[in-house]
């Protein structure tokens, strides 16, 4: 795979939605679906993503695509998947077919966690991939399960009390590698070999994959449009959101946090990822400034963790 | 010959999918449902059936799976009741949205709380806004029946509009009864093969499924339900004639019994109808001019059909197995709506009955045909309820 191919892939999802500019989610789905040559039908769970590409009469969509409710895409896409293998066995229908679905944290991680784990469990063949812009950016960047500590929001807003968020994030990734599915990973749109690969591995794996995708939002993290990309990096270089991978039973860093893992790149300071964006800019100075330690403690602790499951 | 059986309500209308073989299932257990999805899991395990069968997590997701694979193309059909349905709701006006004609057997239970597993139609007046179909038997057979003629019904090109089959919980679901299974090969031709509209998964024509729609357009979206309902009517006339082809049994919209020469009515649905006649009778016995009137298909609501037994009628009582606290209920209304047109229409009274499974007996509803004869009563009555 090398960029000059991927220019030649036919686009999947095309020109005229209405996504903020700097929004990482087309980045993002435009690298998934470049991953496979086969055709794709996607499923789409309620969030910026669904309501900036169809709004009717228009779609944005030159593949198969459905939508149905916020917190079931998983499931919306096991009935496809469903009637795909019924058709199938009983001769109705011959073509090969690859069903992705997509969906925010706040679809994710919350309201449709139970869709996304009942999917998985029961073994359906599709790639659910989560957009983590963490907080529930469509509404108005609200607090999800998947808010960093000490971030702003509109509903834990940072105040002379309170420093925004109180809780750390579920690691919604292991708690999904925790259903032992066939592949599950974390990925960034600015390691796009990484995205892509993951992405194929996760399609061509028979059964359920998860990838969960750091999706920097512009609006919500309070960041110049012009930086999404380069929040995505910095995400992963101050492992805060790890790059790695779980195949078949096997925890594996890649990209920066392998290099960061074997001692050949720097892993940055937390400082450096809280200091970039507008929505952590009260735990900079002040009485505040604790939470920002903490949450340094927090990466270390996670990552310490994580490159013990890599290692064995 | 079709030969007669004995069944419950559950296993008749999962031996009605067997023989249609839907691609999909997916459902999600609930009494008085269960023995539905039990049953049909049977077929599946032993490779009589071809379906794909999905055991959901939630109800919420057993009808966003069905959605799923009625867009993708697929014949789908589920079951539910109760809580199920309430836990359905917001995928119920999807469903109709997305115009896939998925057939949905409902177990009519009432709701929590208190909880209670019992039958009343508390669930499907529930949905009765959702753009769904509805259509209520009386007996095991008649679940049975309305089955088959559902999928017909639903997939109709001029209809493609979800259907609920409703039957009494315990009632019908739990009671065994014989009736007549038709054979194989009559059900297949009858059923036909499903016919699917702009499929999902036919990837050289994609299909954007479930857009957004702003105010500009939102408003005809919903209307072509309206439409698609009222076309309904017609069509399921239609077929229930070639049902009455086939076997012989007649059924309509709404159907009347002694009501020609009655100066009074009661109006019913669901296994209560029966009830009705057999009062009916009692009193017709006695020389009193009465007559008993059953909804079978409550959405669409055929109110040109009900109007026509209500003309020239001096009083009627709609009974309905659900409530509406703070006002009628919802075949009351329906049944006063029927009538808004009429001049000199009859004095039409509500009597809430049955409540979480509360029988109704025979001598109960001939003291409302005496309260509406005396011209007595409330507009909305509950009959019954110890004060």
């Amino acid at each position: 795979m090398n960029l000059k191919q991927l220019s030649h892939t036919e686009e999947r999802l095309v020109e005229g939605h209405r996504l903020c500019a700097g929004c990482a989610e087309p980045i993002i789905a435009r690298q998934v679906l470049m991953a496979t040559d086969k055709p794709v039908v996607v499923a789409n769970a309620t969030g910026c993503f669904e309501v900036s590409t169809t709004i009717y009469p228009f779609s944005s969509w030159n593949i198969p695509w459905i939508h149905t409710a916020f917190e079931n895409a998983p499931a919306t896409m096991s009935g496809v998947e469903a009637a795909y293998n019924s058709l199938k066995r009983q001769g109705k229908l011959d073509q090969e077919i690859k069903f992705i679905a997509f969906g925010g944290d706040g679809a994710t991680y919350d309201i449709g966690f139970q869709s996304l784990s009942g999917a998985i469990e029961r073994g359906h063949d599709f790639l659910y991939v989560c957009f983590n812009n963490e907080a529930y950016m469509n509404t108005g960047i609200q607090r999800s399960g998947a808010t960093q500590k000490g971030a702003s929001t509109t509903t834990c807003p940072a105040g002379s009390c309170v420093p925004g968020k109180r809780e750390f994030p579920k690691d919604l990734t292991r708690i999904i590698i925790a259903h032992d599915l066939p592949y599950a990973a974390q990925a960034s749109p600015h390691n796009w070999k990484d995205l892509i690969e993951k992405s194929k591995k996760g399609i061509d794996t028979p059964g359920p994959a998860f990838i969960n995708v750091i999706s920097p939002c512009p609006r919500g993290w309070r960041h110049d449009g012009s930086q999404t990309i380069a929040m995505s990096k910095l995400a992963v270089e101050t492992c805060v959101w790890p790059l790695y991978e779980y195949e078949n039973g096997v925890w594996r860093l890649t990209g920066e946090s392998l290099r960061i893992a074997e001692g050949s790149r720097e892993k940055k300071p937390v400082s450096d990822w809280l200091s970039s964006q507008g929505r952590f800019k009260h735990l900079m100075k002040g009485k505040f400034t604790s939470v920002a330690d903490e949450i340094q403690v927090n990466v270390d602790k996670k990552w310490e963790s994580l490159l013990k499951l890599c290692k064995n | 010959m079709s030969e007669p059986i004995a069944v419950n309500g559950d296993m008749a209308i999962a031996m009605a999918w067997k023989q249609i073989n839907p691609d999909v299932v997916a459902a999600y257990p609930i009494t008085p449902q269960t023995i539905i999805v039990e049953a049909y899991s049977d077929f599946v395990a032993d490779g009589t059936v071809d379906t794909e069968y999905v055991c959901a997590e939630s109800e919420h997701s057993a009808l966003s799976i069905c959605v799923g694979s009625s867009a993708a193309g697929a014949r789908v059909a589920t079951a539910t009741a109760s809580a199920g349905l309430a836990f359905m709701w917001e995928m119920l006006y999807v469903t109709s949205s997305m115009r896939t004609p998925i057939v949905m057997a409902v177990a009519n239970r009432t709701l929590s709380g208190p909880i209670n597993i019992h039958c009343d139609h508390s669930d499907a007046m529930g949905a009765r806004d959702s753009g769904w179909l509805q259509i209520f038997g009386e007996n095991v057979q008649e679940a049975y029946d309305n089955t088959l003629m559902a999928f017909r019904i639903a997939e109709h090109m001029k209809v493609r509009l979800p259907i609920m089959t409703c039957l009494d919980g315990f009632i019908i679901t739990h009671a065994l009864e014989r009736f007549e299974l038709l054979e194989d090969e009559k059900v297949k031709a009858f059923v036909g093969p499903y016919q699917p509209v702009r499929p999902l998964l036919d990837v050289k024509t994609p299909t954007t499924y479930g857009p957004i729609a702003m105010p500009e357009y939102y408003y005809e979206i919903k209307y072509q339900i309206v439409t698609a309902m009222m076309n309904a009517m017609d069509v399921a006339r239609q077929v229930m004639a070639e049902f009455a082809e086939l076997t012989g049994r007649k059924y309509d919209l709404v159907e009347g019994y002694r009501t020609e020469d009655a100066e009074y009515l009661m109006v019913a649905m669901g296994s209560t109808a029966g009830t009705v006649r057999f009062v009916v009778d009692q009193l017709r016995a006695q020389g009193k001019k009465v007559g008993a009137v059953k909804v079978r298909l409550f959405r669409p609501f055929p109110a040109d059909d009900m109007a026509k037994f209500l003309k020239g009628k001096k009083a009627v009582a709609v009974l309905d197995r659900a409530m509406s606290p703070g006002t009628g209920a919802a075949l009351y209304m329906d049944v006063l709506e029927s009538a808004s047109r009429m001049k000199d229409a009859p004095r039409i009274s509500n009597y809430v009955y049955g409540l979480g499974g509360r029988d109704i007996m025979p001598g109960q509803l001939s003291t409302v045909f005496e309260e509406i004869m005396a011209g007595k009563g409330e507009r909305v009555n509950y009959l019954g309820v110890r004060l």
